[in-house]
């Protein structure tokens, strides 16, 4: 499997990562690389396997409907980069 | 007691000694306060905390003196910078976390502080635990305290493995009596065995993970690092339990650890798994490795071959598995609620300059792997089938345990490398797990020990892996096998 230039720049964009030029070809050859290393998996015979979703077998369990937190804008607010009052300030998205 | 000697303790001694009177809390601290500021060019700790440790000691001495004395009580430990701290810097040794400081306590720090333990500060580890020679991180690389005696790595600086390197490292070099870690892939294991330590990952789902950095949360465990099988055990006793707040941790009983050290291991089933005998493995390692397998013997234990199969693909399993979650958990970096943030033109580009900046090369090359496995087209082809390949991993590990009882193989392939070796090739990086993978993407527990030197002079680790929720047999063998060796070397 070849990663081209265009494929990197499309993950590249949905894993919202800024690539520069220079680096697209470099990272490119980089991922085709581990991609070749996991491609043997394609020996393996999967027919009627079911996909392991849960390492241990274990059931998730509900929790008691009600509040336990919560209700504590400074302590959610305290790492903020920027912030207005009890809100996180964002770029402006709407013009 | 002189610094060195309180420092040479371990934790296990150094409990008892506090609880006999012979030594203070605050004097022990302060001995490792003081080793921590004379080896910091191993680069170990990421952040010193020694009022926070001077008062928690002070606080511990006061319960000792009163005879009411926690289970940990004043034993100074490190946390790998990936469990949140209340009011202490956590970064994951990541840039883009910047100067994070949490408001909450991770679950398994807090039951430590609970249990009396006092922390030193916080240790370097690789970028989101994302390597296995502590060489991605922010804070850059540590340095592995030993050194090898000949060879080719002669006189040069080694790598601590990773991801939990400064863990390994700040245990081996005696600047804490212990330290906590987390495995995804063997990122306790390794780094325990390329410094000479113990380290134990338990079962998937023993240890909560609230409260710890997510990388692949299908696969991350917290465990401790410490210099013997029983303080270990001491450790892991105070860490595990169950966690309404992480949805995966089990609730069932956590037994008392220390009593399986004693339980020996006559008529135990030891089985050495003969896909695990790779092309390539040092002559040293393959000899420690029957060694192994005879002291396990002469103390009583049936050593019987098993097959594990599908161990060849368990490292491109995990090398889906691990960047598909952490491109999913790391999407939460966005540069909007906490850490950095690079403003761009829009809200968009804002996300794409924060996360270029805020991630290093491995971290974005994981990120990217992941994405790409897991978008359009491509899921079945690699996810999916990376599941059911590791479903086939998991029968493996349960058809085995029906001819024994636990598993006896080496911790990595190799002992501690140069710095700068492997940094440009990673899949060569990667194969430093291929013996400590499979138990993650099964869940078992498993645990490295020191239990020779190479003909270089570097630690060479044995591991053991248990069923799912029996590390009280995986205790029981190490500690069988620590008293065989008699792994007494120090760096």
């Amino acid at each position: 499997m070849s990663i081209d230039h265009a494929t990197v720049r499309r993950i590249a964009r949905l894993a919202r990562i800024h690539v520069p030029e220079d680096e697209v070809d470099r990272l490119g050859a980089e991922l085709s690389q581990i991609l070749g290393f996991v491609e043997q998996l394609g020996e393996v015979d999967v027919a009627g396997v079911e996909p392991m979703t849960s390492v241990v077998d274990a059931v998730l369990t509900l929790r008691e409907d009600r509040v336990s937190d919560g209700g504590d804008a400074q302590k959610v607010l305290a790492n903020a980069p920027e912030r207005a009052e009890d809100f996180f300030v964002v770029p402006r998205v709407v013009e | 007691m002189a610094a060195a000697a309180l420092t040479g303790l371990t934790l296990a001694a150094a409990r008892e000694k506090l609880r006999a009177r012979e030594i203070g809390a605050v004097e022990l601290t302060h001995a490792h306060l003081e080793a921590m500021a004379a080896a910091r060019d191993l680069n170990a700790f990421v952040l010193e905390t020694p009022e926070r440790a001077l008062e928690m000691a002070a606080a511990a001495g006061r319960r000792l003196k009163a005879g009411e004395a926690l289970p940990l009580d004043g034993l100074p430990i490190a946390v790998k910078d990936l469990f949140a701290t209340d009011g202490v810097r956590t970064t994951a040794c990541s840039r883009i976390l910047d100067d994070f400081t949490p408001t909450y306590e991770s679950t398994v720090t807090a039951k430590l502080w609970a249990a009396g333990a006092v922390m030193l500060g916080k240790v370097n580890m690789d970028e989101f635990a994302m390597g296995s020679a502590n060489i991605t991180s922010a804070f850059g690389p540590v340095k592995n305290p030993w050194r090898a005696k000949s060879g080719p790595s002669a006189g040069k600086d080694l790598v601590p493995g990773g991801s939990s390197g400064g863990s390994a490292a700040a245990v081996a070099a005696r600047l804490a009596l212990a330290a906590t870690g987390t495995d995804t892939g063997g990122s306790i294991r390794q780094p325990a065995a390329f410094c000479g330590v113990a380290g134990i990952k338990p079962t998937y789902g023993r240890c909560s993970r609230w409260g710890i950095v997510a990388f692949a949360s299908s696969l991350d465990q917290a465990g401790p690092i410490a210099r013997t099988v029983e303080d270990c055990a001491l450790m892991l006793g105070a860490m595990a339990g169950h966690d309404p707040k992480d949805s995966t941790s089990i609730d069932v009983a956590v037994p008392d650890y220390t009593a399986a050290l004693k339980r020996g291991v006559k008529g135990l089933r030891v089985g050495i798994p003969k896909e695990y005998r790779v092309d390539g493995m040092p002559p040293a390692i393959d000899a420690l490795w029957r060694q192994g397998a005879g002291w396990l013997a002469a103390e009583g234990a049936e050593i019987v071959e098993v097959s594990l199969p599908l161990s060849k693909y368990a490292l491109p399993v995990y090398y889906i598995v691990a960047p598909a979650e952490a491109s999913s958990n790391l999407a939460r970096y966005d540069g909007i609620r906490y850490g950095l943030r690079v403003p761009g033109e829009d809200l968009v580009d804002t996300y794409e300059k924060t996360r270029a900046a805020g991630f290093g090369a491995e971290v974005r090359r994981r990120i990217m792997i992941g994405t790409y496995v897991l978008s359009a087209g491509y899921y079945d082809a690699y996810y999916l089938r990376a599941q059911k390949v590791r479903a086939r991993i998991a029968a493996d590990f349960r058809a085995a345990y029906e001819k024994c009882d636990v598993l006896l193989a080496p911790a990595t392939p190799s002992a501690a490398f140069a710095l700068g070796e492997k940094q440009d090739d990673p899949i060569a990086m990667y194969l430093n797990d291929v013996f400590t993978v499979p138990a993650s993407l099964a869940g078992l527990p498993a645990m490295a020990l020191p239990a020779g030197l190479s003909p270089e002079g570097l630690p060479l680790g044995l591991q053991l892996v248990g069923r799912a929720f029996d590390e009280e047999t995986v205790f029981a063998a190490a500690a069988a096998l620590e008293r065989a060796a008699g792994f007494t070397a120090v760096p």
